[in-house]
């Protein structure tokens, strides 16, 4: 990696469970990411905001409280509305199988279940990447 | 790609205040991008005409809980604030985890400030190579007033001196006593002393010693300064005593303007700025055609770091 990637881990809503996400920062971090944090309970506006100004390549969104239908779909709209057209977004969390397909549709890339290896998610991103830039 | 990259539009869009357009501008001039180097020409025409505050001190100090604090102070006198926040770099992965933002991030929506997380990228000292670039991305956007917060740092690291001019040396109660404060280094570059955590027990104590530490030059016949650094005591969590700090970094830039050393540290940054610059270009670049096989022949002794060094420096 020539200038490190950098990609902003946020947690959208009412969900104070960021075990997770900071699992997922901390890997990144190891993997040579730059990797910026929004903590919990963010509003789409806040995380669009955060991306923009950070311009990063990617966004990985946290959720475990159910509300990613509602909530991971809204924050794409945001970064559309933020003229950020290309930046990848993935998400993680407790996310049924059957709710892939519509996030897919709503513009999240690829949605990481429990018990994905780290590995696995730095792989996704450190071949996905190059190509978006 | 996400905004253009084409110099003509960025700049015009960055000098209109859009945000999106500065993002980029930052991206360009913090990774060396070739597309870069019209902005940064083009920015530097805006260079020191706003207040730079540097944020320093420990780790932990509550630097930008402060200075979310600061933001809030100044957008209630609707300011536009631009805050560069850094962070350090991995040695080991080149990554990094940037966690300044976490905490500023009331103000995240607020169309008038700009905050923008960096990372050290293997500069020692809390600052990174291309922190004055950034710096007049910001200018040039037409913030108000720029924060600059360091990577918590130890005693001796005096870089941002050197890039802002209104230095704050963040400090806590229970971080050591009289002794620890008439130490060289950082505690010398201070303009304006914060004892951060105020509601934390020795306060007093602490601003006393500090107070103290920086009253002992004048017993040892140094003569009195034009402008004395003052300590002030803050809480940043309940946002005790910001008014009072902000009104301090006013005085400052308001001494500066006034007595000419405003003129003088500008002439540093801009030293400090073209030696970060010839660091990056000559230094990094000689360093990047070291081969393994010159560090083989050191081994064996063929050649030496001398003559290593004159090689790499002519070639």
């Amino acid at each position: 990696m020539d200038k490190p990637f950098r990609i902003l881990i946020a947690k959208p809503g009412l969900d104070g469970h960021d075990r997770g996400a900071k699992v997922i920062v901390r890997a990144l971090r190891d993997a040579g990411f730059e990797v910026i944090y929004t903590g919990i309970r963010q509003t789409p506006e806040m995380i669009a905001t955060a991306a923009m100004q950070e311009d990063v390549d990617a966004v990985g969104l946290s959720l475990l409280s159910g509300a990613h239908l509602t909530l991971f779909p809204e924050i794409c709209r945001h970064l559309k509305k933020k003229g950020l057209k290309t930046v990848l977004v993935f998400g993680g969390g407790i996310i049924p199988d059957e709710d892939a397909a519509a996030l897919r549709k709503a513009g999240i890339d690829r949605v990481f279940g429990p018990g994905t290896p780290l590995q696995t998610i730095v792989d996704y991103l450190k071949e996905k990447l190059p190509v978006a830039r | 790609m996400r905004v253009s990259n084409d110099p003509k539009d960025l700049i015009k869009r960055v000098r209109r205040g859009d945000h999106a357009a500065a993002s980029r501008a930052l991206s360009l001039v913090v990774d060396e991008n070739a597309a870069g180097e019209p902005l940064a020409r083009d920015f530097f025409k805006s260079a020191g005409t706003v207040q730079k505050v540097g944020v320093c001190g420990p780790p932990g100090a509550g630097k930008s809980t402060l200075t979310g604090r600061l933001i809030g102070h100044y957008r209630s006198l609707k300011r536009k604030v631009g805050v560069l926040a850094v962070d350090p770099s991995s040695s080991i992965s080149g990554g990094a985890f940037l966690g300044d933002r976490l905490r500023i991030m009331e103000h995240a929506t607020d169309p008038g400030v700009f905050i923008r997380s960096l990372a050290s990228r293997g500069m020692i000292g809390g600052l990174t190579h291309t922190i004055f670039g950034a710096i007049h991305v910001l200018e040039a956007l037409g913030c108000d007033k720029i924060i600059v917060e360091t990577v918590g740092t130890g005693q001796d690291e005096v870089d941002i001196a050197s890039v802002v001019d209104t230095v704050l040396y963040v400090t806590t109660p229970a971080m050591g006593d009289e002794i620890q404060a008439m130490k060289a280094g950082a505690m010398e570059v201070g303009d304006v002393f914060v004892v951060n955590k105020a509601d934390l027990a020795g306060k007093d104590k602490a601003v006393g010693d500090l107070k103290g530490a920086l009253a002992l030059g004048h017993g040892a016949g140094q003569a009195v300064k034009a402008w004395e650094s003052p300590v002030v005591a803050t809480a940043a969590l309940s946002g005790e005593g910001v008014a009072q700090l902000a009104k301090l970094v006013d005085e400052h830039w308001t001494h500066l303007k006034k007595s000419g050393e405003g003129r003088k540290r500008l002439k540093r940054q801009h030293a400090t700025e073209l030696q970060f610059w010839v660091h990056r270009h000559v230094v990094k670049n000689a360093l990047g055609r070291v081969t393994d096989k010159d560090l083989d022949d050191m081994v064996t002794r063929k050649t030496d770091p001398a003559t290593l060094g004159r090689k790499l420096l002519q070639s």
